[in-house]
């Protein structure tokens, strides 16, 4: 079962609760930190790193002595990543998409494919846990085709030995958030009850909604804010399936880089009852939903 | 005309509030909401729509049943694993699909069409404290770094309109390409931290981000008494990197109570708090003044 864990709005506990899930997970495990603009999760579980590879991006080279200016790879470039000026053709490497539309078009082959450095994927283990992280290179815009290369890794480690998979996703609603959920089993909502909080969990709700995964939220900092987030779960059939109390003690340990579940015997429990709810969502949404679909 | 854009790196560091309560501080200016994602500054300065416009960019392919021979190479090209045979032949995922055309290109009945895609909208409103610009994008949809162009070039043209000379932007989390689009033609980015790991290690990434287009920086170091060590780090850094550190704010649960009754900070009477934002804006300003 591959989880992801998501927010809508940013700091609201999705890599505690990402962290501390991994460290009561009791079957195999692997943690993945897909926030690869800001990865945070590998501060809280503390890898040994043992693998580090740059990941690339295929990105055209031209040959200007094949290449006869006619402007098709121009013309099809929705990026503005391949202009061609008279006798004069350029790339701008940083703003291609990887569609390799350019090079397979080219009528005289006068395109190849190069690369572009997008990150950084690591490896390692935390304990008996696997972990696995993305981090994007600063100055590069574009986390999405990098997230894939990163899942791509994800399902190798998989195919590899079986085991399950907690992906610490980015914050937001847009296209860097739902490739991160897009091909995961169960989203786990991180969200808090405050206005902001609120505001921003029903637009990931709507967001994540077409996938048609099962999602049930986490609301943190309980007892700060309104009744909205609340109510409106309720009317959608979206299940809470735990609350974190908001405590200041809960936000010092999280500021000495703690994770919560080891913090105190009730906050372990929180997260194994968590695990066996998420498991649970997971067991009840199987067999009718997919056959309809 | 001045243009400072609030962020973070890390998200809920408190960048949104402190944005509200400046944007009630600052005098002339035009306010913009640049986090396109998941805004929330209007849920603080609750604008008034004066103006609603459609935001169209990108393209995303759609295939004709009626046309498609079902030969495949559309599925053979796309990189975005956007096309998939079903029962029903072939068809695009919209949410996976990239908007390149290459499938439009390569299909040899030219069953595939390629529609503008609606991703949003984008206001010019008014509030309590002056005009504001904002945006919604479509949960889910792609195109934020456009967006955020579209947003600040509207900023721009409405305070040339109206004289003012300040645009002060709320930014996006993170590093990548909202918050790079947030930062050009910016004179200075303010980012607001927590003494978290995860909060002195984002602030670390979106600094060097600053560095990389050559964008003046400060620190707000905000929450400053959840822990003094990790405190002492941020300080440290920011010495080091002579970025100067504009205030340091305690952990204060007043913050929500303003978001609760849709007010902003500083506008909650008898606060220390708000003391303490006053002089932090007019440091602000100061160090505006100084950038030249």
């Amino acid at each position: 079962m591959i989880v992801s864990v998501a927010s809508g709005k940013g700091g609201t506990g999705k890599t505690t609760v990402a962290a501390s899930l991994a460290t009561i997970w009791d079957r195999p495990l692997v943690a993945v930190d897909l926030d690869v603009e800001e990865p945070n999760l590998h501060l809280f579980l503390r890898p040994n790193l043992e693998e580090s590879e740059a990941a690339h991006m295929e990105v055209p080279v031209v040959d200007a002595s094949r290449c006869t200016f006619c402007g098709a790879c121009s013309e099809l470039c929705q990026f503005k990543a391949i202009c061609a000026m008279g006798k004069l053709i350029l790339t701008f490497p940083e703003m291609c998409h990887g569609c390799g539309g350019c090079i397979a078009l080219c009528p005289e082959k006068a395109l190849s494919p190069g690369t572009r450095e997008l990150g950084e994927i690591n490896r390692g283990r935390a304990g008996t846990i696997g972990f696995l992280m993305g981090r994007l290179r600063v100055g590069e815009a574009m986390s999405p085709p990098f997230m894939r290369l990163v899942k791509a890794k994800l399902n190798e480690m998989i195919a590899q030995s079986a085991r399950d998979a907690i992906i610490d996703a980015p914050p937001g609603v847009s296209c860097p958030a739902v490739n991160a959920v897009i091909d995961t089993d169960l989203i786990l909502l991180v969200t808090e009850p405050t206005p902001f909080g609120f505001y921003d969990f029903r637009l990931a709700w709507e967001a994540f909604s077409p996938l048609g995964k099962p999602m049930g939220a986490v609301v943190n900092r309980a007892g700060l804010g309104t009744d909205d987030l609340y109510r409106f779960c309720r009317d959608k059939g979206l299940p809470i399936l735990t609350e974190i109390p908001f405590d200041r003690a809960i936000a010092e340990a999280y500021a000495r880089g703690r994770v919560i579940a080891e913090v105190s015997p009730r906050l372990k429990e929180t997260f194994v009852s968590l695990r066996d709810e998420i498991r649970d969502l997971a067991e009840r949404s199987r067999p009718g939903e997919a056959a309809h679909a | 005309m001045r243009e400072i854009v609030i962020i973070s790196g890390k998200g809920g560091t408190g960048k949104t509030s402190l944005t509200g309560a400046f944007a009630h501080l600052a005098a002339n200016k035009v306010v913009c909401d640049l986090d396109v994602d998941a805004p929330d500054l209007h849920l603080l300065l609750r604008p008034v729509r004066e103006r609603e416009e459609r935001f169209l960019s990108g393209y995303e392919a759609r295939i004709d049943g009626e046309r498609c021979t079902g030969c495949g190479v559309c599925a053979s090209l796309c990189r975005f694993d956007a096309i998939r045979e079903g029962e029903r032949g072939y068809t695009v995922d919209p949410i996976r699909c990239e908007g390149c055309k290459v499938c439009v290109a390569f299909c040899p009945a030219e069953a595939i069409r390629f529609e503008l895609r609606h991703c949003g909208h984008w206001y010019v409103s008014s509030t309590r404290f002056g005009p504001m610009v904002h945006a919604q994008l479509f949960p889910g949809a792609e195109n934020s770094g456009r967006l955020v162009m579209v947003l600040k070039q509207q900023a721009r043209e409405l305070a040339t309109a109206k004289g003012l000379d300040l645009v002060l932007c709320d930014g996006a989390p993170g590093i990548g390409c909202p918050v790079i689009s947030s930062l050009s033609g910016t004179h200075l980015a303010v980012a607001v931290t927590e003494p978290t790991p995860s909060g002195r290690h984002d602030l670390e990434r979106v600094a060097d981000l600053c560095r990389h287009f050559q964008v003046a920086f400060a620190v707000i170091i905000n929450k400053h008494d959840l822990n003094q060590d990790e405190a002492s780090r941020i300080e440290a850094y920011c010495r080091e990197r002579d970025y100067p550190v504009l205030a340091r704010l305690p952990h204060d649960p007043i913050i929500t109570r303003a978001m609760i009754q849709g007010l902003v900070v500083t506008e909650l009477p008898e606060a220390a708090f708000s003391r303490e934002l006053t002089s932090t804006w007019a440091r602000i300003e100061a160090l505006m003044n100084g950038i030249g």
